[in-house]
């Protein structure tokens, strides 16, 4: 679609850029961590890419399939100039955080909240890093592929059961 | 002899803020979610909105079924318009797969998706008017709805969780007479949207209730990644239909209807406009739609007709292998997206190249609309919690998935 997007991005940041590749028609890139704040208020600010809504934050665990074992993985598009680009920013199981993008886009604020819930990745100075979908006291990250389909963590003692 | 029943410093009333917790039982809460909110009086201060009621781990369960499994849980995503999941789904998989869908195929697949738009804007418009007290509107509503799911019927087999598509086509041709219905059917609906507007465009009870409350401007809608009929208000004209035509969408002719302060009244003539315009895609599909194979020829994709299944041993294995092993995508990830209800609704797949998912994100509109709540609640009256979190039409199911 539009390479235009790729080249700019790897242009300013060339250090933060770890690779590219376009398959499917989806531009993506992966960067790291360090400066992704500065990456994405660059990406919603320059007047050229000027990606005004944020429209998924997600996780790919790869669990023993691949190291580092997740992926964030981000979708912005743009309504003036109509393009789109993926990011993606690898974190280790150990040191599974990333820094918040709350302040650039408010818009990510719950998919941040959804990704710690159910990936467990900390999304630093998130102003209310809490469990969405789950309650607290949730032991575990249920998307996660070591979590198992079956696994039951009932609120109330079951029938038969000993607490 | 008088007596003082309430002393305060001022003299006056206590008047300290009250924090009042909404829902998740309440009937204007639509069942799954809960707001705290923040009184000052009857203005609303503060809300803080809690979803997560109906969460059942549609991720989790799209791992371990094969790609065509998913397709009855994407009909539970958003349950007033299953079939634009539907299409949204397999529009996605076949972007993975590197396959386009016939011509005749692409148009059942708008027609159905754009009648699923309908009877989505008649729902959100009737709930909101009920819960103005407007009730004969929603009786309007509901027939009008009533009357497309019965057509939809006719074609899927079901009315309420299609699961009419297909990898690679549908389960099936429009039946032969679905013109003839579908013409009766479409002067009622006219009728009754023509009827509902008639009752609620100049409504001076509505118009007291709608207008000027729950606004926000189209930068701050943005902001919060809201998308749709809620964006569409403001006056952004972002649609998916128009802004990246997908499938047929190029070939035309429509508007895309926007507002200008994003209140309310905005929201809901945005959603009368829109099934107009859906009505016009239609015609223009019926129009010009030729007959032809609705599925693709690939023994991959999809199951062999009954007669081969039982008939020969070849058609057997090919219906064995894609029961059991399901269709084998290559590996890959796509992100594809296409206009439902309630806004842009992504689908996020990842593939290692094995016959079920290994990630299959989707990306409700509803879930941003919701992040943004609060923004359009906060400085109005706690009687505007009602109407304002009516017109924004938030589905449980695509919410918490």
């Amino acid at each position: 679609m539009s390479k235009h997007v790729l080249e700019r991005l790897q242009a300013r940041f060339a250090d933060q850029v770890e690779e590219t590749h376009s398959n499917q028609g989806d531009d993506t890139a992966y960067v790291k961590r360090d400066k992704l704040v500065e990456l994405l208020t660059f990406l919603r600010d320059d007047a050229e890419l000027a990606f005004n809504l944020p429209v998924d934050l997600t996780v790919v665990d790869w669990y023993q399939k691949r190291e580092p074992r997740f992926e964030v993985v981000y979708h912005l598009y743009s309504t003036t100039k109509k393009h789109r680009v993926r990011l993606k920013v690898r974190v280790d199981e150990d040191d599974a955080r990333v820094p918040s993008s709350f302040p650039v886009w408010p818009g990510f604020d719950w998919f941040e909240r959804e990704a710690w819930d159910l990936y467990g990745v900390r999304f630093e100075g998130h102003p209310n890093h809490t469990r969405i979908m789950m309650w607290e006291g949730f032991e575990g990250h249920p998307l996660r592929k070591d979590y198992p389909i079956n696994k039951r963590q009932p609120l109330t003692t079951l029938l038969g059961e000993q607490k | 002899m008088s007596e003082i029943l309430i002393e305060t410093e001022g003299g006056d009333l206590d008047s300290a803020p009250m924090n009042l917790q909404m829902g998740p039982s309440h009937p204007a809460m639509h069942g799954t979610i809960k707001m705290r909110v923040k009184l000052d009086g009857e203005i609303v201060q503060k809300t803080q909105v809690e979803v997560g009621y109906l969460h059942r781990g549609f991720e989790k369960s799209c791992e371990s079924v094969t790609w065509s499994q998913v397709m009855p849980y994407t009909d539970r995503l958003n349950y007033v318009s299953p079939l634009c999941n539907n299409v949204g789904y397999c529009m996605a998989v076949e972007k993975l797969i590197g396959v386009r869908a016939t011509e005749r195929c692409e148009y059942i697949r708008i027609i159905m998706a754009e009648s699923s738009r309908i009877c989505d804007h008649l729902t959100c418009v009737g709930a909101s008017a009920m819960e103005l007290g407007g009730f004969t509107a929603f009786l309007y509503a509901i027939e009008a709805r009533e009357e497309l799911w019965r057509l939809t019927e006719t074609v899927t087999g079901a009315r309420l969780t299609h699961s009419y598509c297909r990898i690679g086509g549908l389960k099936d041709d429009l039946p032969v007479d679905f013109l003839p219905n579908y013409r009766v059917v479409e002067k009622k609906a006219r009728s009754l949207v023509a009827d509902i507007r008639a009752l609620l465009d100049r409504n001076r009870i509505f118009l007291d209730r709608m207008k000027d409350v729950g606004s926000m401007t189209a930068e701050r809608a943005l902001q919060w990644g809201f998308t749709g009929p809620v964006l569409r208000s403001t006056g952004s004209d972002y649609d998916v239909r128009k802004a990246s035509p997908y499938m047929l969408y190029d070939r035309f002719d429509f508007e895309v209807p926007v507002g200008t302060k994003g209140d309310n009244y905005d929201r809901y003539l945005v959603r009368m406009e829109e099934i107009e315009q859906s009505f016009r895609i239609i015609d223009q599909c019926l129009k010009q739609m030729k007959p032809g194979p609705v599925n693709l020829e690939d023994g991959r994709l999809l199951l062999p007709p009954k007669d081969e299944v039982y008939g020969s041993i070849e058609g057997t294995i090919a219906h064995f292998k894609i029961i059991m092993d399901g269709i084998q995508v290559p590996p890959g990830e796509v992100y594809s997206y296409s206009e439902a209800g309630n806004g842009e609704l992504g689908f996020y797949l990842v593939s290692t190249g094995e016959g079920r998912p290994y990630k299959c994100r989707v990306r409700p509109p509803c879930w941003s609309l919701m992040q943004g709540l609060h923004e359009l609640l906060e400085g109005y009256q706690i009687a505007d919690i009602v109407p304002t979190f009516g017109s924004v039409n938030m589905i449980g199911g695509e919410c918490d998935r």
